[in-house]
C-alpha cells in the first residue's frame, strides 16, 4: 500500500526541529532513514499527521572520538558506521555487527539514531549499546539529556524518549585494555532481523571471562542483557557451565520464525559459539 | 522549508536531466519516477523495502526508493536503471545476464542490476558467496538465483582480467 497523506516539514536544525514536534506533538513523527517508518506508514501502522524530516541536520551528523568516548551522530548510516575506521578500532562490537543490519541498499539510508530510537526487539544496534554501556544524548525543550542505554529501551517499540524529544546522538565509552567483544545472530536470511542475537563484551583475563556483558536480542519484547549467565561467567574459563543459567534470565517469546522453546534453544547455541569464540 | 506542507516543490536531476515538479508529500520516489516521469523500468514489488524491485540510486548511492518520499529527493541526483541503460554503464552486466538466463520474468531484474553494478562498482573480483551476500536484499521468484550468480560473476572476472592486462 502507499502512505496516507501528510504534511511534509524539512528543519534545518535541531531548534527548527524540537519547535515542529512540540507543536505537533503526537500528531508528529520524526523521519530518520526511513527504513522502518515508511513501511510502517505503508502498511498503515503509522499514520503520522506531520513528518519532520531531520536528514538536512547536520549537527546530527558524523562520528567523533574524544578522550573518553566515541561518540555516533543519530542521522549516521548503516554505511558510515559499516566503513568507519574509528568505528573498527574503538567499537569493534559495532563494525562486527554493521554486516547483518539489513542490506546494502538499507544500510545505505537507514540510520544509527533512527535503528535505536525505533526500539526494534530484533535490531542488532540496540543490543549493542546494552554491550558497551553507551549513552544516549536526548535534545528536547529544557536543553540536552543523557539516558543509559540500560535505561532506554522499555519495550517493544518503546523507548525513554518523551515526546518532543529528539535522539541526537550516543556516546560509547573508549573499550579499556584486556576488553574484547563478540557479536552473533541467527537469521533466516542474511540481512533479516535476527530470530536470536548476542552482542558480549567483556574482559579476558588468563584465560577466563570477567565483567562480561551479554545482550540478546530477537527474544523478548526488547534487547536485554543476561544478569544470571553474566554472574556464572565470572572467573570462568569456558562457557558451557553458565549457559543453564539462560533458562531464568530469558523468556523468549513465539513468533513467525520460531517457537518459544526453540528460541531459547538458539541461545544457547549462538552464546556458546559466540563467547566460545572469546575464548579460544 | 519549515512550516509542514502537503505538496513539495521539489527540484531533481534524473538520469542528468534537471527537473522542477510539485508533488504531493505522500508520493513515493518509485511511483514519481513511474508515474510522474513515466520511468517505468523501477518496479515496485512490496513497498516495504523487501523485495528490491526498486531500487534506483540517490547521490550515487544504491537504495530502495518504496522507502523514500519523492519529497526528499529534492536537491539530489537519481539515477534508475533506464539512465544506466542509456549510458551504457551496465552493458556488460545485460549482455551476461541474457547469455546466462538470468531472467525470466524480469520484474526484478532492474532492482537486481542496480544492485549488481554498485557491487561491481566497490568490488573488484568478489566470491559468489560475497555475490549472494549483497544480493540478499533482492528477490528473484523465477530463477533460483543460480545463473544471476553466474552472470554477475562472469562480468567481475571479465573486469578483472581487462584490468590485469
Amino acid at each position: 500500500m502507499k502512505a496516507p497523506r501528510f504534511a511534509y516539514a524539512r528543519p534545518a536544525s535541531i531548534a527548527e526541529a524540537l519547535a515542529l514536534l512540540q507543536k505537533h506533538g503526537d500528531d508528529a513523527r520524526v523521519l530518520a532513514g526511513g527504513q522502518s517508518l515508511v513501511p510502517m506508514m505503508n502498511f498503515r501502522v503509522a499514520a503520522p499527521k506531520v513528518l519532520v524530516d531531520i536528514n538536512r541536520i547536520g549537527s546530527l551528523t558524523g562520528i567523533k572520538v574524544t578522550k573518553s568516548f566515541v561518540r555516533i551522530g543519530a542521522l549516521v548510516r548503516h554505511v558510515e558506521v559499516e566503513r568507519s575506521a574509528d568505528v573498527a578500532k574503538h567499537l569493534p562490537l559495532v563494525a562486527a555487527a554493521m554486516p547483518h543490519v539489513a542490506h546494502p541498499a538499507i544500510r545505505n539510508r537507514g540510520t544509527f539514531g533512527g535503528s535505536c530510537a525505533l526500539g526494534d526487539p530484533a535490531a542488532e544496534l540496540p543490543a549493542c549499546t546494552l554491550a558497551l554501556g553507551a549513552t544516549f544524548v536526548v535534545a528536547g525543550k529544557k536543553g540536552e539529556r543523557r539516558i543509559a542505554a540500560q535505561d532506554f529501551f522499555k519495550g517493544l517499540y518503546a523507548t525513554a524518549l518523551k515526546p518532543g524529544e529528539l535522539l541526537v546522538a550516543a556516546e560509547f565509552p573508549l573499550p579499556k585494555p584486556g576488553y574484547a567483544s563478540a557479536f552473533g545472530e541467527l537469521a533466516r536470511r542474511h540481512g533479516d532481523y535476527a530470530m536470536v542475537g548476542v552482542a558480549a563484551h567483556g574482559l579476558r583475563k588468563v584465560g577466563k571471562f570477567s565483567d562480561m556483558r551479554v545482550a540478546f536480542f530477537g527474544v523478548g519484547d526488547r534487547p536485554q542483557r543476561a544478569s544470571g549467565f553474566e554472574r556464572a561467567l565470572e572467573g570462568q574459563p569456558a562457557v558451557d557451565g553458565a549457559l543453564a543459567k539462560l533458562d531464568a534470565d530469558l523468556e523468549p517469546r513465539a513468533d513467525l520464525h520460531a517457537s518459544a522453546a526453540m528460541k531459547l534453544h538458539l541461545a544457547k547455541v549462538l552464546a556458546d559459539r559466540v563467547l566460545g569464540g572469546l575464548a579460544a | 522549508m519549515n512550516a509542514p506542507l502537503e505538496t513539495v516543490e521539489i527540484e531533481v536531476t534524473v538520469n542528468g536531466e534537471r527537473m522542477k515538479r510539485s508533488v504531493p508529500a505522500r508520493v513515493n520516489l518509485a511511483d514519481f519516477l513511474r508515474n510522474e516521469l513515466e520511468l517505468t523500468g523501477t518496479h515496485l514489488g512490496c513497498e516495504h523495502g523487501v523485495c528490491g524491485a526498486c531500487t534506483v540510486r540517490v547521490d550515487g548511492e544504491i537504495v530502495r526508493s518504496c522507502l523514500m518520499f519523492a519529497a526528499q529527493a529534492d536537491g539530489c541526483k537519481v539515477d534508475t536503471v533506464e539512465g544506466l541503460s542509456d549510458s551504457r554503464e551496465i552493458e556488460e552486466l545485460q549482455s551476461a545476464f541474457v547469455l546466462t538466463n538470468a531472467l525470466q520474468c524480469g520484474f526484478c531484474t532492474p532492482g537486481v542490476l542496480m544492485a549488481a553494478q554498485a557491487l561491481l562498482r566497490d568490488e573488484t573480483n568478489p566470491t559468489r558467496e560475497r555475490i549472494r551476500e549483497y544480493l540478499s536484499g533482492n528477490y528473484c521468484r523465477c530463477t533460483g538465483y543460480q545463473a544471476i550468480v553466474d552472470a554477475i560473476e562472469a562480468v567481475a572476472k571479465a573486469r578483472a582480467a581487462r584490468s590485469a592486462r
